[in-house]
C-alpha cells in the first residue's frame, strides 16, 4: 500500500513486517484524518509513549548496561553487541491503527518530541484516543493540545512527575516518618 | 424457549457522548439529580472499577468512570527486570485470562529475535490458549449473571472452571499464572496422562454448556434483563476501539484468528460467531458460542499433539534457551549458557515490534521496544479491557442504575487488565 498522499509524512520504514511512518508532529492531526478518511484506518487500537533518555548511554536509572561494554566495577553490567541507533529526540509517540475491514492492514504512526513538546490531540479521529492520550500524559508527561479532558489517568490528580519515564526514581514515593512532622 | 422481544433495537450511527468519548455530562438544567459512588469497592466492578452516576429517578443521566487502582507499574517493572525473567509479569496484568498476555509478549520477543519455534510448542501454546479462553469466558459468565440474580450460574461456571484449572496444575504446577510459555517455546513438556484428562473435560463441556444455556436462554428475568440493555451500534464499538466478543456482538465480523492467523490457527476448523443485537444478551451468546468453538480447537489440538509425542518442546538455540537440566551435569558449556542466561540474561536485537492476539476480551498486544541489551527498552500491553470501558459512557446511556450493572458487567473488563 502506498502511504505517499499522507500529510507530513517524513519517512516510511518496513521492519519484521511492519510499516512505520514518520509523521510531523504538528500535522498528526491531518495525517490521522487522512489515514481514518483515506485510506480506512478506522480502529485505533493503542497510543503508546517512549522515553528514550539515555539510549546507548551508561547510568541510566533502569538499565545498568554501558555502550563500550563490560564495567568491571559492576559485576552485573554487560556492553551491547552494538552501539543503538541514535534517536532524534527523547520522546517517540506510536499509534498504532488497524483497519477493520476485509482487506485488513496494519500501520505505526510515530511521531518524535522534545520533553513538553505539545502535540495535537487526535480524540476527534478516533474517540477511544480520549484514554491512551491521558494514559500518555500521565505515565510520560505528553501534553495533547484540544484534549476535552487532559488529566491523570491511572495515578492520583495530585501526583507529582511521570513515572514511566526513564529519569523518575526505581525507589518508590517517600516515605515520611512520624518524627519528622 | 420463553419468547420476549427486545426491550429495544440496536440504534443506528453514533451516539458517544460529546465532547468527552468516556464522560457522560448530565444535562445542568435537569432537577433532582442525586450523585453515586459505584464502587470501587463493589463486587460487580470486577476488581476496582469506580463510576460516579448522576441519577435522575433510577435513570442514569451522568457518568464518569475513574481507574487506576490496581495501577502497580507492571512496565516500568519490566524495564529493569532480563527478557527472560519477564514472562511472570504479564499474566499478572489480565489474571483472568493469564495465557494471552504471556503469549503475547513471548511472540513478541521471539519475533524481535527471529526464532523459529518446534511445532509441538505452537500446538501446545494453541491447545493452552483456548483453554484460558474457556476458562476466561467461565468467569465472565458466572460473575455477570450472578451480578443480575441467577446465583446457580455461578456454581455451575466455576464447577468447569474447576476442571480447566486442575489442566493447567498437571502442566505447570500451578493453578493460575502459570508461567507454562517460555521464549522459544514450552517451560516444560506436556505431562502423562494430560492428554486423557484433556479430552474427559472436552467431552463434558459441550454439555455444560447446553445447562448453562438452558438455565438461562429460558429464565424471564435473564431475558428481561439483557436484552435491549447496554446497547452499541457497530460503528461506536469501532470507533470506541472496542474488539473480540464485544465488537461481534455489534455485528462486525471481526477475529484475529481467522484474519491474520497466528500460531497454527489457519490448520484447525471453528467458527466465528457474530451477533447484531449489540446488547448484553448478545455479548452473552458471543462468549458462549465462543466456548463450544474453543473447545472444538482444543480437541483439534490433542489430536495433533499425540501425533507429535517425543518431538521438542523447545527451540534449540542455547543463546537464548536454557540447556536441558540433565546436560547440567557433564557439559561445560551447557553449565556456562546455563549460568549467562539465569544471571545476565540473552540479548534481544535492536528494534521495535507490535504483536497482537486474539485474547478473551479482544485484541490483546504487545509494542516492545529493544536497544540490543538484555531487558526491555519499553513495553507496553495493548490491553483490551482498557479499550472496553471505554464504552462505558456510550453503552449506560439512559439505562436504569440496575441495568448499569449488567452492562458493565458485560463489558467483560478485567481491572488489572485496565490499569497494569
Amino acid at each position: 500500500m502506498s502511504y505517499e498522499g499522507v500529510p507530513g509524512l517524513v519517512e516510511t520504514r518496513e521492519a519484521l513486517g511492519e510499516s512505520t511512518l514518520v509523521v510531523d508532529p504538528a500535522r498528526v492531526l491531518e495525517a490521522c484524518t487522512h489515514l481514518r478518511d483515506e485510506l480506512g484506518f478506522n480502529l485505533l487500537l493503542d497510543i503508546t509513549a517512549t522515553d528514550y533518555l539515555g539510549w546507548g548511554d551508561a547510568g541510566v536509572s533502569g538499565y545498568y548496561g554501558t555502550g563500550g561494554g563490560r564495567d568491571l566495577n559492576d559485576p552485573m553490567t554487560q556492553g551491547y553487541e552494538r552501539t543503538p541507533e541514535p534517536k532524534p529526540k527523547r520522546f517517540s509517540l506510536s499509534y498504532h491503527l488497524l483497519r477493520v475491514a476485509d482487506d485488513h492492514a496494519r500501520v505505526r504512526v510515530q511521531l518524535w518530541l522534545d520533553d513538553g513538546q505539545p502535540v495535537e490531540s487526535v480524540v476527534p479521529v478516533w474517540p477511544t484516543a480520549d484514554w491512551h492520550e491521558r494514559e500518555a500524559w500521565d505515565m510520560m508527561g505528553i501534553p495533547f493540545e484540544g484534549h476535552p479532558n487532559l488529566r491523570r489517568l491511572l495515578m492520583d490528580d495530585d501526583w507529582e512527575g511521570h513515572p514511566l519515564r526513564k529519569d523518575y526514581p526505581l525507589g518508590g514515593e517517600p516515605v515520611r516518618f512520624s518524627e519528622e512532622e | 424457549m420463553a419468547t420476549i422481544e427486545r426491550r429495544r433495537a440496536v440504534y443506528r450511527g453514533s451516539r458517544i457522548p460529546q465532547p468527552i468519548p468516556t464522560v457522560l455530562q448530565r444535562d445542568p438544567t435537569l432537577e433532582d439529580v442525586l450523585t453515586v459512588n459505584f464502587g470501587p469497592n463493589h463486587p460487580s466492578t470486577h476488581g476496582v472499577l469506580r463510576l460516579i452516576v448522576d441519577l435522575h429517578g433510577e435513570r442514569v443521566v451522568g457518568l464518569d468512570a475513574v481507574i487506576g487502582y490496581l495501577h502497580t507499574g507492571f512496565e516500568k517493572t519490566m524495564e529493569q527486570k532480563t527478557w527472560w525473567k519477564c514472562v511472570t509479569y504479564p499474566e499478572r496484568i489480565d489474571y483472568v485470562s493469564f495465557q494471552y498476555n504471556e503469549l503475547v509478549y513471548v511472540l513478541a520477543v521471539e519475533k524481535l529475535l527471529g526464532l523459529r519455534i518446534p511445532r509441538k510448542a505452537t500446538w501446545a501454546r494453541m491447545l493452552f490458549s483456548e483453554l484460558a479462553r474457556i476458562h476466561s469466558h467461565l468467569v465472565y459468565l458466572g460473575t455477570s449473571a450472578l451480578e443480575i440474580g441467577a446465583i446457580s450460574m455461578f456454581w455451575y461456571c466455576f464447577r468447569e472452571r474447576d476442571l480447566v484449572l486442575d489442566l493447567f496444575e498437571m502442566v505447570a504446577g500451578t493453578r493460575m499464572h502459570t508461567r507454562y510459555f517460555q521464549v522459544g517455546g514450552l517451560a516444560e513438556d506436556i505431562p502423562v496422562g494430560f492428554y486423557d484428562e484433556a479430552r474427559a473435560f472436552c467431552k463434558r463441556m459441550p454439555e455444560a454448556v447446553d445447562e448453562y444455556e438452558a438455565i438461562l436462554n429460558s429464565n424471564q428475568i435473564w431475558l428481561e434483563r439483557t436484552r435491549g440493555v447496554g446497547l452499541l451500534s457497530a460503528e461506536d464499538a469501532i470507533a470506541l476501539g472496542q474488539t473480540g466478543p464485544n465488537l461481534r456482538a455489534s455485528g462486525v465480523d471481526w477475529d484475529l484468528r481467522r484474519r491474520e492467523p497466528y500460531l497454527a490457527y489457519d490448520q484447525v476448523e471453528f467458527r466465528v460467531p457474530v451477533y447484531h443485537g449489540g446488547d448484553v444478551f448478545d455479548r452473552y451468546k458471543v462468549r458462549v458460542d465462543e466456548m463450544r468453538e474453543s473447545t472444538k480447537i482444543v480437541v483439534q489440538c490433542i489430536d495433533r499433539l499425540e501425533e507429535m509425542h517425543g518431538e521438542p518442546w523447545i527451540a534449540d538455540d542455547r543463546k537464548v534457551v536454557l540447556p536441558p537440566r540433565e546436560e547440567l551435569h557433564t557439559s561445560m558449556e551447557s553449565l556456562i549458557h546455563h549460568f549467562k542466561i539465569v544471571t545476565e540474561g540473552f540479548r534481544v536485537p535492536e528494534g521495535e515490534v507490535y504483536v497482537g492476539v486474539e485474547s478473551a476480551r479482544g485484541e490483546s498486544g504487545c509494542y516492545l521496544v529493544s536497544d540490543g541489551g538484555p531487558k526491555p527498552w519499553r513495553a507496553k500491553f495493548r490491553a483490551p479491557s482498557f479499550a472496553a470501558l471505554h464504552a462505558t459512557a456510550t453503552c449506560a446511556q439512559d439505562e436504569l442504575v440496575a441495568d448499569l450493572i449488567a452492562t458493565v458487567g458485560s463489558l467483560d473488563a478485567v481491572m488489572g487488565d485496565v490499569d497494569r
